[in-house]
């Protein structure tokens, strides 16, 4: 055991806190304190990671540890982290902290929501540190099931058949990837299951043909990939505030990141032989996401179909196999996900006032409700890559990336891809008019109350980190760029 | 010249402070900030600008200075975006010319905006636009330049967009957002191809004349357009959007739906010049590789001038005049870009570049100072149309004079600012092809005639019945136009040559007799004709617009250009493509992963009868299949 595994023990500490906890206070207090270490403990990990590297340490993963858990399959409970991870970490965190503020006055069952969230937050960051395949697989699945609880029950709308639906279809890809996982272990004859050590053995090609695509597809399932992104619209449209902001936020980035640091890396020749295929489907998702927004009505559905755009291009990225691209695509994820995340929570807080999340029935909010209104556009902004927030650095670098494929089919579908600019701008400029702009229609919106201080907090937080990447990427994209570069290496063989 | 980091920081500091403050300020302070940092920085333009032009000279021509240069980000070992300033004459004058007119619209919307609710947001935004535009003369590579060509793309979004709760400007707000966006598909995607294939973003080494730059665009071509035409294209396409040029100009006249002192500052003499900033920065590398695209800028800036000047003749609201008038304007820029050289004291090859760079400078002073004359106008009257207006002349002294000189500058009268610059561009067209020239001769004639309509309409003809008498507007708005026009009258004056070239050395300037004469000719038929209809009121207009009714119905319905854009918007993008998918998202794809839900349960409804625990049904079945299979044994 490292220092690491603190980032699996601080949640599974607050869960035992909260399940003791009497009142509504001690919750909270709990959760904001718990969240706040967690927040703290991965800004200094980042530090540490940067402090390590810059001192010259060039190993593949740092701060590794390895502990055999069930010896009979070879099963280790090892961890490490590379610059991906560390950017997913704190991507985690923010927006878990963010999300418990979003939260504030979730009813009923208050305690019980916590414990599945933190739940939720355990499964996740395990995901991130863990190199072994099995307990990533583990900590992939304790960050899908509580989410059947969480929409089921504090959700809204048609929230049994939604988590229902949910569940089942990721499920199936769940089921899709344990067979992988076991199928690249043995294929590779690996004597255990730590991803650097099947690289080093590698797999042979017939097994790789058909456990790319299976691999893969389960991830981008995960990163609701055209045509299996239905369970993303109506996942969002149900689920509570801090939910929708955790789902786009952090689960969708367990498929771009389960992408990387399984499929591409582990099975790099049969990528090159199928990418083309997921390389169309990736921009059919942009475009299709893309257009499928402009038509909504629904404020959560433009964001769902919005995500599936956004997330389109972080698998089209990573398919374009150089260093450029696959930076952007990490900054993608990290990108969508705060934007995503400042969004959504910004619905549920205009919900919670309006009781209605239709764009027709809301105009002129601006006026009562001016910091949400400025804060919903800054993340509309953010979304159609506006330069000095996040979305437009990883965009342009995606596209940069992209464009050193100088073959016929790359060009095209990255000039399509581009197009999303556009499209873009019309859905988010449509949605902030109508719902932002313009005079009050309805009588009872006069007299709405602007932010309380608990969701200024979730907002300010949100805004301030868009900004920081947006304005100062060069750190970010250098950590990055330097830890894509063993799956570059490996694509390249 | 390091302290013109200041001029880039300032205003980015002022909107901070503004804009996180907002209502927390009150409005007077608020305005002061805006005014004091407007005034430093023009001030420490100013200073730059007389630095420059005096000492950075060497053997007759200009430096590239680069004060400033850091790595924002880096993409690969060639391709890294940098943040930096390059001084060189053209980004000078546009420092000078972005601060001079922003600090008067500063000084002129305190009076003009008093009182309006938002007047603090309004000074963030002015900040941020200022901020915005200088970044992106000041670039030194060309993805600092898209930067802050998106970033003002989005300060012009919120002031359009100003007064949110009128439908119409946010309409209008979010059609130039829109329009401009798709030009910028275009950059961007130019951009991309550029940096493929030269490895670099960099101004200074793109323009640097080193062939082997570009040695791996040789040869390469798609549908028989050289790759670097397609490139430039691209790119000019960008330009094409944020300088209103034919068929991407629709979203300025609606532009005018924001604040005037906004229509004065973005509208007419900075943001929309980008466009051809964006030619002249590039302009070694359009000149070298793409001569092809060079001259469809020509033709495009002079169609562009020439559509936008008949429009202008019919239009009845002040501002759009203008606004057709400033598309007009930019046109002959374009041209003037498109049919210059570079170097050349003989031949004069690059006169084109020198005015249409005059031009822009000249034509940003006198259009600022029309816009905030019309300004002062409707404040005066509350009305944007031309028929509530006439014989204001008694009432608004200053305001009349001020915008005579503007009318006189811009309809190319010696000896204001307007002659010199426009005729120089006629000069340069008249060199690359008579026809051109000619054209572009009468489209001034057109410019005098309409803008002199417009003169007249407002200060002379009859008078209209006001509910309160109008009065002449206040110091704070007179001084701008005072200033304004005082630059105007003398700008013409500025040894222009000798500063703004296409290749950094001196030029002189010889002015053509002929050229002078037959425009000043034109121009004066022209202002005489507009005073017979217009000085008086008279039926002539009225009759003219009968006997040509179809021509000037389409002409007031702007050749219908907007119901293109209305057409693609919305019946095509929305009707016919969105919603579609839409449908077929949750009735086809989600609806078949419903039904592989739908059909599972529906089988397992079917089949749980099976598990029905009657042992007779078991025992039933056990024994029909037992004899089943005792017969299939038997019998095959």
């Amino acid at each position: 055991m490292n220092f690491l595994s603190l980032f699996v023990l601080i949640p599974a500490l607050m869960m035992i806190g909260l399940f003791v906890s009497k009142n509504r206070k001690q919750i909270l207090f709990i959760m904001t304190f718990g969240a706040s270490l967690q927040l703290i403990f991965t800004s200094v990990v980042t530090y540490m990671y940067l402090a390590e590297r810059a001192a010259g340490n060039m190993a593949e993963m740092l701060f590794t540890a390895d502990t055999v858990w069930y010896a009979p399959f070879n099963i280790h409970y090892s961890v490490g982290i590379d610059g991906v991870s560390v950017v997913m970490l704190l991507l985690s965190a923010i927006i878990i902290f963010a999300g418990i503020f979003a939260s504030w006055k979730i009813e009923p069952l208050t305690k019980e929501f916590f414990i599945w969230y933190n739940l939720l937050s355990l499964g996740v960051f395990g995901f991130f540190i863990c190199l072994d395949l099995f307990t990533m697989f583990l900590y992939y699945e304790i960050a899908l099931v509580p989410m059947f609880l969480l929409i089921g029950i504090w959700g809204s709308g048609k929230k049994e058949f939604v988590a229902m639906k949910l569940i089942l279809m990721l499920m199936a890809c769940s089921a899709l990837l344990l067979m992988c996982i076991l199928g690249i272990y043995y294929q590779s004859g690996a004597s255990s299951m730590n991803i650097l050590e099947i690289a080093k053995h590698g797999i042979p090609l017939q097994a790789q043909y058909y456990l790319f695509p299976l691999t893969f597809l389960a991830f981008a399932i995960k990163g609701a990939m055209f045509p299996f992104h239905t369970w993303l619209p109506d996942g969002h449209a149900s689920a509570p505030t801090a939910v929708s902001m955790f789902q786009a936020g952090v689960l969708m980035k367990l498929g771009g990141y389960g992408c990387f640091r399984i499929a591409l890396y582990l099975m790099p020749q049969a990528a090159h032989e199928f990418a083309w295929i997921f390389i169309i489907l990736s921009v059919i998702s942009v475009i299709y996401g893309a257009f499928a927004a402009v038509a909504q009505k629904d404020l959560k559905y433009i964001n769902a179909y919005s995500s599936v755009s956004h997330c389109g291009l972080v698998t089209f990225a990573l398919l374009m196999f150089n260093q450029t691209a696959m930076t952007g695509a990490i900054l993608q994820m990290l990108s969508h996900g705060l934007m995503a995340a400042l969004i959504f929570a910004l619905i549920g807080m205009i919900y919670g006032r309006t009781h209605t999340r239709l764009i027709n029935e809301m105009s002129g909010l601006m006026k009562v409700l001016p910091f949400l209104g400025v804060s919903y556009v800054i993340g509309g902004l953010a979304s159609l890559g506006l330069p000095g927030l996040s979305g437009f650095i990883s965009e342009m670098t995606i596209f940069v990336g992209a464009f050193q494929e100088a073959d016929t089919f790359y060009r095209v579908l990255t000039i399509i891809a581009c197009s999303t600019i556009v499209i873009t701008a019309v859905y988010i400029l449509r949605m902030v008019g109508k719902i932002l702009f313009g005079a009050i229609q309805d009588e009872h919106h006069k007299h709405l109350e602007d932010a309380t201080w608990y969701e200024r907090i979730s907002v300010v937080t949100l805004i301030a980190a868009i900004f920081a990447v947006g304005s100062a990427p060069f750190w970010i994209s250098a950590m990055i760029g330097e830890s894509v570069m063993p799956v570059i290496t490996q694509l390249a063989k | 010249m390091q302290y013109t980091l200041l001029i880039i920081l300032l205003p980015l500091l002022s909107f901070i402070v503004l804009g996180l403050m907002d209502s927390k300020l009150k409005p007077k302070v608020a305005g002061a900030i805006g005014v004091s940092v407007l005034g430093i920085i023009t001030l420490l333009s100013y200073i730059s600008a007389f630095e420059y032009f005096y000492l950075h000279k060497i053997e007759g021509v200009y430096e590239k200075l680069v004060p400033l240069h850091i790595e924002w980000i880096r993409f690969n070992e060639f391709l890294h975006i940098d943040l930096g300033i390059l001084l060189d004459p053209i980004s000078i004058m546009m420092l000078v010319v972005i601060t001079t007119v922003s600090l008067m619209v500063n000084i002129y919307s305190l009076e003009y905006m008093k009182g309006e609710k938002g007047f603090q947001r309004y000074y963030a935004f002015l900040s941020l636009f200022t901020f915005s535009m200088l970044g992106l003369v000041v670039a030194t590579n060309i993805f600092q330049m898209y930067i802050f060509w998106e970033l003002v793309g989005v300060s012009s979004y919120l002031l359009i967009g100003f007064y949110y709760t009128k439908p119409s400007a946010v309409a209008a707000s979010k059609k130039a957002f829109i329009v401009t966006r798709f030009a910028d598909l275009g950059f961007l995607i130019g951009i991309l191809f550029l940096s493929f294939y030269t490895k670099t973003f960099d101004f200074n080494i793109l323009n640097s004349g080193d062939a082997s730059i570009f040695a791996s665009t040789a040869g390469v071509s798609f549908m028989g357009i050289s790759v670097m035409s397609w490139t430039m294209g691209l790119i000019f396409i960008g330009g094409a959007g944020k300088s209103a040029m034919f068929p991407l100009h629709i979203w300025l006249p609606d532009a005018m739906e924001g604040p005037t002192p906004v229509s004065a500052l973005i509208h007419a003499a900075t943001m929309v010049v980008a466009g051809v900033f964006l030619v002249a920065r590039l302009f070694p590398v359009y000149h070298t590789y793409a001569p092809d695209v060079l001259h469809v800028i020509a033709y495009i800036g002079a169609f562009t001038s020439l559509f936008a000047a008949v429009i202008a003749c019919v239009q009845t609201d002040i501002k759009r005049v203008l606004a057709f008038s400033t598309i007009s304007q930019i046109g002959f820029m374009m041209v003037g870009l498109g049919v210059s050289g570079i170097g050349g004291h003989e031949g004069h090859e690059g006169l084109g570049y020198m005015a249409s760079m005059f031009h822009l400078f000249t034509h940003a002073m006198f259009k600022a100072l029309l816009f905030l004359g019309a300004g002062s106008v409707i404040h005066a009257v509350h009305s944007n149309e031309m028929n509530h207006m006439g014989g204001l002349r008694k009432y608004m002294p200053i305001t009349n004079i001020t915008f005579l000189i503007a009318c006189l500058a811009i309809a190319g009268i010696f000896p204001f600012s307007g002659f010199f610059s426009k005729d120089e561009i006629l000069a340069a067209t008249f060199q690359f092809s008579p026809y051109l020239g000619a054209t572009m001769s009468f489209i001034a004639g057109l410019t005098a005639f309409y803008m002199f309509r417009l003169y007249f309409n407002i200060f002379w003809g009859k008078e209209h019945k006001h509910e309160h008498t109008p009065h002449e507007s206040p110091f704070t708005m007179a001084f701008p136009l005072v200033f304004l026009a005082a630059v105007t009258v003398v700008a013409g004056f500025l040894p222009f040559g000798k500063l703004v070239t296409a290749d950094r050395s001196e030029y002189i300037i010889h002015l053509d007799p002929i050229v002078a004469t037959v425009s000043i000719i034109i121009a004066v038929l022209s202002i005489t004709l507009a005073a017979l209809m217009y000085m008086k009121e008279k039926e002539t207009p009225k009759q003219l617009a009968t006997t040509f009714s179809g021509i000037f119905k389409m002409a007031s319905n702007r050749f219908y250009i907007d119901e293109v854009y209305i057409f693609i918007t919305k019946k095509i993008i929305f009707n016919l493509v969105s919603t579609p998918i839409a449908w077929f998202d949750r009735n086809v794809i989600d609806a078949t992963i419903n039904n592989i839900g739908v059909v599972t349960q529906w089988t397992s409804h079917k089949t749980k009868r099976f598990q029905s625990g009657q042992v007779q049904q078991y025992a039933y079945v056990f024994l029909v299949g037992t004899l089943i299979i005792a017969a299939i044994m038997l019998f095959v």
